[in-house]
Parts: C-alpha cells; structure tokens; sequence
C-alpha cells in the first residue's frame, strides 16, 4: 500500500509537524461529515457552523499536540493517566447526568466526558509501561498493565457507558498485543474473556441486555429497542447502488431515522449516497488506519510506536463498530462515526489523537534526516 | 529515554512490532471486506426489499370524499345543500393532560354532556394517533374563540367539512328524507373503499334512493408523511368525482302551500302531475326538522321525535294505509261498465240501508234517509252508499280487485323511494292466503264503499286518481327530474328529462270515462255535490270525491251511526279523504289528502286540495288571497 512507502523519502520536516497524507484524509471526512449533518439536521446551517466550531477547536488540539516531541509525552503519561482517573472517579460522584448514565463533568465553561480523555491517555499509559520491558513482556508485567487498563474500564462501565469501556478497554489490548504477548499467553487471556463473558452479562444493565437482544432479532420490538435498527438498515438499503441524492434521503428528510447526526449519520450517507459512497467512505477510513499504521511502523522507539499503532486502531475500531451497528452486524453500543458523527468531545479526542500521530511522524522524520 | 530493559533488543523488537503490524493491517482490511459486503448485501442486493419499505415508511393515500350532489326543486330552488362545518378534533398523543385540556376548552366552547360522553367512548375505542372529534358543528364564534388561543391547545385542531344542509327545514322532509353518520349496518353494506373518505349517507327519502348519484366517486391523495405522521406534501392526486346534482319533481312552494293547509292536523297531501307522473306535492304531517339528523342526532331528541304520539318520523304519504272510504267509488263505477253490470243511465231506489238477499243485517247508507232514486252519476256526486252496495255485491269481490287491482291499489308504485307500503287490496284468494278464511258476500258490500279490508296509501290514492283523470294512462310517479348536468353553468342549462314508463288499465270505453269524470265534476260544482263548498267559488274546475274512512265503528249491527264530532275523543274520530283532478277536461294536476281524524271528507280534506290547487294552477297571489 502507498502508505507503507518508506518514509525516509521525505527529508524536510513538514510544516508546523502535519502529515500532508494523514491531514488529507482527516479534512476529506470532515468534508464529507459537515454535507451529510446539513442533511442530516433537518438543512440547519447552524448544526454545521457548531460542528465547524469543533472540528476548529480539534484542529487547534491537534496543531498544539502535533508540536510536542513524543519524549515529551513519555514524561507526561503516568500523570495524564492518573489525572484522567481521578476526574473518572469525580465523575461517578459530582457528574452531569443524562439518558439514564453520568458521563459528563461540567467544568462551567464546557461539559465534558473524561471518559473520551481515556482513550488516550490509557494508550499511553500502558505504552509508556510496556516501553522499556522485554519483548515478548513477560506474565507479570501483563498482569500489571491489565490492572491498568481495568482501573479505567471499570469505572467507566460503572457510569454506565458500554461503548466507550469497551473501546477503551480494546484499546488497552491493542497496546499489550503491538507490545509483543506471546500467541500462547494471547490464548489463554482470550479464553478467559471468553469465559468471563456470562458472569459479565449479568453485570449489565436491563437497556444494555436489551440493546444486544434487540440486535440479534430488531424485528421482536419494532417500535422500541428495534426501531432504530429497522429504520437504518431501510434507509441503508434503500439507498441502493447510487443513493438517492444529497438532501433526497426521505428516511432521514422525513424524521423516520432517530440519531440521525449522530450515531446514526452513516445510515443518512448511505442513503444519500448509496453504494458507491459507502465504499468510497470505508476505503477512505481505510487509507487514514493504514497511514496511522504506517507511522507507527516507521517510529523509532517504542513508546511512539505503540502509542501510534494503537490510535490507529481505536480510531480504526470507532468506525468499524459504528458502521458494523448501522448495518445491524454489531449491537447499538453507542459509538459515533468518527469526524463525521455531530458532537465535541469525540471530535475534540479524535483530532487530538491524529496531533499525537503527527507528532510521532515528525519525531520520525527528525530522526531520519 | 529512561528506564530501559538493560538487555532490551531493538532490532528484534522493531521485528516484532512490524510482524504485528501486518498482522493488524490484514485485521483491518478484512474488517473493511467484511462491512463493504454487508453494505454490498443491503444496498444492491435487498435495495427491491429496503425500496419498498422505505416507500411505505413515507407514502400514504389519503381518501378525499367527493361532494355530495345537491337536490333542487322542479323550479331550481335548493332543497339539500352542502355548507361548510367546523369540528374540533384532538389527536390524544400530542396531548398531555386530556382532562385539564378538555376543561379549558370548555371555557372556549361549549360542551355538553353527551359531546363529552361520546368524545370519551371514541377515546377508548381509537388509537392514539388517530384524531378524535370532540364537537362538530362549532358556531363561527367558538371557531374564532379557539383560533385565538389556539397555541396554548398543541394537539387540538379544528377542521372544516362540508356538512348537508336543508335549507327549507321541514317542508320536503318526507320526500327528500336525511343524510346522517354510516353506521355498522351501513358500513357492511356499502363499498368501504368509495366511502372511505365519507361521514354521511342517505338514510332515507330521495336521500338514500339516490345514494349512489348524490355521493360521487372517492378520489384519492398520495401524501408524503413523516415519521410523527404529519401530512408533508401532495405527490399525487385523483380528484374525486362529485355526485350528480340532481332536480327533482317537487314543487317546493306547493309544499309549503300543502304544510300551511295541513297546519296543525296529522295527515298528507300527495299531488301527481297526470301526464308525466311528477310528484308535485308529497307531505306528511306532522314533519321534523330533517337537519338536526345530519350532525348526529341526540338520544333526548330523537326521543322526543320517536316518542311523540303524533309521530313525526312517520311517512304517512308513503307508509300511511288509509281505508279510501268513498273515494272508492268512481273507480268500483267504472268496474260495474267494464263488466256490464249496470249502464250509466240505469237508475235504482237507493233507501236508507241495504240488505244481501236472506240477510237481516242493514248496511246503512250516511243519509238517513236514503237517497231515493239514483243513476250511477247521481250515486256518485252525491256518494250514495247504497247504489255502491248493491253494484258491488253484483260485481263480486274478485271482479272489483280486477279492476282497482290496475289503478295499483294492493301493490307498490314503484315511485324511487325507500319504504313504499303496499296496503290491501282484497280478493277471495287474498283473504284465503292472509287469513285463511272463505270470503263473505258481506265484506264485498262493504268494499263497494273502501271499507273493509281494502286500504291504501295517499300516494296510491293520489296515483289512481291521476289514472282517472287521463282516462286510464297510468304513469309512474316519480321524484327524480333529471339529473342536471356538472357544467350546467355553461351548457344549456337543462339536462333531459326522465320519461316514466307508462300502463294503461284495461277500460276501453271512452264514454265510460268521461261520464264518471262528468260525475265527479258534479260533485265539486253542483249544489248536491259532496265537496260543493269547495268547488262553488272555484275559478277552475274540479273533479273531485270526497271520502270518510272510519277509524271506530259506532253502528253496532245495524244502529244508526251518529255521533257529535266534539263529543268523541279525536283519535277515534273519522279520518277525512279527497281525491280530485283539475282543470277536469285537461287535467295538469291530480291530488289526494288525507286528514287523520278530520272527519268528514268535504269539510276537512278538500279545503286542503283546494289550497294547493289553487295555487298550482293559479299561482301564489290567489293562493294567499283565498286563505285570508
């Protein structure tokens, strides 16, 4: 793939530390994000210039990060790491409630979820653990970067909220597996998830049961848990080969598709833009994972390559949960589309992590020129 | 950096995490394989299935009920019309607290018990989404005190209908009958897809006759919705075809005339143009108010209607069975020169009773004393009981129903309404199958004067007495006109008129005719005459019989039947019959009236035909001038 090319073809150190390649794909999503939300929220110009206004903020996050070298975000880790659980902890007692869950603090100025903080600063927490260990790592430190990972995902889950624990959870996997475990220990720890998972059912709760029920037959509710579902694969299929236009989508037009500028925007895509759209969008996501992949391949340490292959692939995991529970292969957990779904905070955390990947790559490139 | 592994191999790490890489980049794009065919699954190969859905998701057709056709009279007054009516309805799921809504409106408009009640039972019975009506009929002032406060009302709305209105309340109610709300009987019936837009159907009269012309054709309306069921826009539309307007044979004016003449009395008057069999006139009194059935009637006034001992509701021109009394008598004539029993000329001693041979019983004539020597015209003007005894006992009781049998007594006219009475005619075959009895000579005496058995509706009696007055060209009475053409307003205005068919009876002697006509004439113009106080200032002139039909029998086997009128309680009184035909030599106009316990024919009935011929012939001037 072209992303993998060597790097080291680029001497010079790109402006301001942006990957051209990387910051192409970002602005494309973001493109095609800000067109299809005008249709998603009813031609509300204002629900654009808002979501414009995050995707400025992100970009000023990512400039900023993009211009830390990667020792100095080594330094930092442990302390941004213990920060974000202390605010995880804050959360569970002073936080914001709403839909049935505290996920927000509100710091006055702007509300926030300190769980989104988490799926960066775990990764590099555990990268910056694992960084100067053996490789393959060892039972023990294992064990101890798990306890990390759990320390966070459970508190999050506490909140409750599935999606994020979840991602934030797999994460953490990414970080230990790039770092090295061995196939056997990989195993074994599998298989205890695996066995883990009926004890775990009972710990959800009765609205998270339900929304894996829901997935496996949408039909048995079709007016409740189901609806969503039900109405985004209509809008989905309906779309057929070449959509039906922008603005077209009468599912999305006419109010049938709930969340549409939200989790469900790839539904009001696909219906707009078919097929062909589709497929472009996920080879697009596609070429963003491999570029980030890419980066973290060429990075000279460890620390910044486990940091950068594992930002890949969370972004890589929101887009395919997301789009996995669009088209009804995957049940509703609540996760957006990344750059594209309307919201702040998943904006804000997404262009931050793609600031720390740019980072990276600059750190790289120093080296090798 | 710090802290590192003493031992740690950097190359063979670098080998490592590169291996883990690819490994994760094939994850990748086998995610991304997996999810583009889900999506190639759902977009292009179920796209058929999911295109449908999603069409069924936003469109919904939408009935539009036609207009209903409006009814004029014979001179294009309006008889049914529609006009526009205001209901509030409430869709319930848009509303939060129904019974605190429900109390504010109250201050808004006025609502009664029964609204309530029924708003109540719809509540219960629809679903939540479907809008429910809490009043119709709102006055244009509740209509306005709502729209002012409407914003404070989400989920409340009003809505306007055309509703069927009679503008002349009461005067055609018998014959135009009523439109009000399907109900589950109706609704079996009907085409449910041609009535899915609609509220009203004609329950009765010219209403429910000609339902099927009035109400047009349903059209439709393919509407966008949206998810909460709003109506967005119009895809589609097929406009509904509305029903035929339609001119009927009434006189609305001469309906009035006949109301006014009836006043307070229960009876009927039914007026038939000879020639054509129009219904010029068709009454019931008392009648009702047929408007107050279009927007649901309720249960306290339909009591008051159903329970009234004069009976509002009932159509005495259609259903009414009268005995004909006297009125009987030209036609049982005209049975005696058709067999030949008797000449015209023949002349017989008419006492005061008639006795069958070897009988002791005295069938009295209403003079007491007889009316001496009387040919068949004489027995005629003058209603002698007697002659008619004797000529019907001659003729024989099958004989006489051969003959009233083809002026329609015993069987339906066929005019185009809905709970048309037969009434009896009586024949020794009728009285074995209805009651399973040999007939007596006795019942045939009676008969020859229109007691007994025999009895008809004043519109069977209005028919037979068009029958004489064109000689015996029977027609078939009608209500419909035409039926007036849609672009009337550029055309030429008149649709074509509708030709009855025709049935002549069976008397072949022309003489035979004119001389009982000549007979009746005498009885409205000579002194002798039974109706002579009407005929005598009459500008016109008149064939005409009155007749008294007993309602109690006071003559106990052979006593003399006398009694004074104010003496006896009025619903035992006689009921007072009138047929007549004018001008008599080229009749335009044959009427017969009917007036419940008015006693005598000429005093009570004719006046009544007076007035309404007078009118139809004389117009509205003279009219009013003579009831003064």
């Amino acid at each position: 793939m072209a992303t993998l090319s060597p790097i080291t073809k680029h001497p010079a150190r790109p402006l301001l530390n942006l990957d051209p390649i990387l910051m192409g794909g970002v602005i494309i999503l973001c493109g095609a994000g800000l067109a299809v939300l005008y249709s998603a929220a009813d031609h509300d110009a204002g629900v654009v210039l808002h979501q414009s206004v995050h995707f400025v903020i992100g970009f000023l996050v990512l400039l900023f990060l993009a211009q830390i070298p990667s020792k100095q975000l080594f330094k930092w880790s442990p302390w941004l790491y213990l920060g974000g659980l202390a605010l995880l902890v804050m959360v569970l007692f002073v936080g914001y409630s709403g839909k049935g869950a505290q996920r927000w603090l509100d710091l006055g100025v702007i509300r926030f979820q300190p769980s989104e903080l988490m799926k960066i600063f775990l990764p590099m927490m555990i990268a910056w653990y694992l960084s100067d260990k053996h490789v393959p790592p060892s039972l023990r430190y294992i064990v101890v970067a798990l306890l990390m990972i759990a320390a966070p995902v459970w508190l999050i889950f506490l909140q409750p909220d599935l999606g994020t624990a979840v991602l934030v959870l797999s994460l953490g996997f990414f970080v230990i597996f790039l770092a090295g475990i061995t196939w056997r220990l990989l195993a074994v720890s599998g298989g205890l998830i695996l066995a883990s998972v009926p004890a775990f059912w009972f710990y959800l709760r009765d609205y998270q049961q339900q929304r894996i029920i829901t997935l496996l037959n949408p039909e048995s509710d079709p007016l409740g848990a189901g609806y969503h579902i039900i109405q985004s694969k209509i809008a989905l299929g309906s779309g057929g080969l070449y959509g039906k236009g922008w603005l077209n989508g009468t599912q999305s037009q006419l109010d049938f598709l709930p969340e549409r500028s939200t989790d469900f925007v790839f539904a009001v895509f696909g219906e707009e833009f078919g097929f062909l759209g589709t497929v472009l969008l996920l080879f697009v996501y596609g070429f963003v994972v491999m570029r980030g992949l890419s980066i973290a391949s060429y990075a000279e340490d460890t620390y910044s390559r486990l940091l950068a292959g594992s930002l890949s692939l969370s972004f890589f995991v929101y887009f395919v949960v997301n789009i996995g529970m669009v088209s009804g292969l995957l049940p509703i957990v609540g996760v957006p589309l990344p750059l594209i779904s309307y919201g702040g905070t998943s904006m804000v955390t997404i262009l931050a992590a793609f600031g720390i990947l740019m980072s990276i790559h600059s750190s790289q490139n120093m080296f090798t020129s | 950096m710090a802290a590192r592994d003493f031992f740690k191999d950097i190359r063979l790490e670098k080998r490592y995490f590169r291996t883990r890489i690819y490994l994760v980049a094939l994850l990748v794009l086998l995610c991304i394989l997996i999810l583009a065919l889900r999506l190639f699954y759902l977009q292009v190969s179920s796209h058929d299935h999911y295109a449908t859905l999603s069409h069924e998701n936003r469109m919904k057709i939408v009935p539009v009920p036609p207009t209903r056709g409006l009814v004029y009279d014979r001179n294009m007054n309006l008889l049914a019309a529609n006009k526009p009516s205001y209901q509030i309805r409430v869709t319930p799921v848009e509303v939060d607290d129904m019974d605190q809504v429900i109390s504010q409106l109250g201050r808004l408009i006025d609502l009664e018990e029964h609204h309530l009640k029924k708003f109540h039972g719809d509540l219960k019975r629809k679903q939540s989404f479907e809008s429910i009506p809490l009043k119709v009929n709102l006055s244009e002032e509740e209509v306005a005190r709502f729209s002012v406060n409407r914003h404070r009302f989400p989920g409340i709305e009003i809505t306007a209908h055309a509703s069927r209105y009679y503008p002349m309340a009461g005067v055609n109610a018998h014959a135009l009958g009523y439109v009000g709300r399907i109900n589950a009987d109706e609704m079996q019936k009907l085409d449910r897809k041609d009535y899915s837009g609609t509220t009203y159907i004609g329950k009765v009269g010219v209403e429910k006759f000609y339902e099927q012309a009035l109400h047009g054709t349903v059209g439709y309306q393919h509407i966008e919705i949206n998810a909460q069921g709003r109506r967005l826009r119009v895809l589609e539309s097929i406009p509904p075809e509305p029903g035929k307007d339609v001119m009927l044979t009434l006189d609305a004016q001469l309906q009035e005339v006949a109301l006014q003449a009836l006043g307070e009395r229960k009876g009927s008057v039914v007026a038939i143009e000879p020639e054509t069999g129009e219904i010029l006139a068709f009454v019931s009194t008392p009648t009702y108010d047929p408007n107050q059935f279009v927007s649901g009637i309720s249960s306290m006034q339909y009591a008051q209607l159903s329970d009234d001992p004069d009976q509002p509701l009932f159509n005495r021109a259609l259903s009414g069975l009268y005995p004909p009394g006297s009125t009987i008598k030209p036609m049982v004539a005209l049975a005696g020169l058709h067999y030949g029993v008797t000449r015209v000329d023949d002349t017989m001693w008419a006492g005061p009773y008639y006795q069958l041979p070897g009988s002791q019983h005295k069938y009295r004539d209403w003079k007491k004393e007889g009316h001496g020597r009387v040919d068949m015209p004489k027995a005629i003007t003058q209603s002698c009981d007697v002659y008619f005894y004797t000529l019907a006992y001659e003729l024989g009781i099958d004989r006489i129903a051969e003959v009233l049998a083809q002026f329609n007594f015993g069987s339906r006219t066929g005019l185009d309404t809905w709970g048309e009475a037969k009434g009896i005619l009586p024949s020794q075959e009728w009285k074995r199958k209805a009651h399973g009895q040999p007939w007596y000579p006795g019942e045939t005496v009676i008969t020859g004067i229109g007691q007994g058995y025999l009895s008809a509706t004043p519109l069977q009696l209005a028919l037979a007495t068009s029958v004489l007055a064109t000689r015996g060209q029977g027609v078939q009475p009608k209500f419909l006109r035409k039926f007036l053409p849609a672009d009337r307003a550029s055309g030429d205005g008149i649709g074509e008129d509708l030709v009855s068919a025709q049935r002549s009876v069976d008397i072949a002697d022309a003489l035979h005719w004119d001389r009982i006509v000549e007979a009746m004439e005498d009885s409205v113009h000579e002194p002798n005459g039974t109706a002579y106080a009407m005929g005598k200032h009459a500008g016109y002139r008149i064939a005409g019989k009155t007749g008294t039909a007993q309602v109690f029998s006071l003559k106990k086997d052979g006593e003399y039947r006398e009694y004074v009128e104010e003496e006896i309680d009025e619903k035992l009184r006689d009921h007072a019959l009138f047929i007549a035909f004018a001008p008599a030599d080229k009749p335009k106009i044959a009427i017969a009236v009917v007036v419940e316990n008015g006693g005598g024919g000429g005093t009570a009935a004719a006046p009544v035909a007076k007035a309404v011929l007078d009118h139809y012939l004389l117009g509205n001037e003279y009219a009013q001038q003579d009831a003064s």
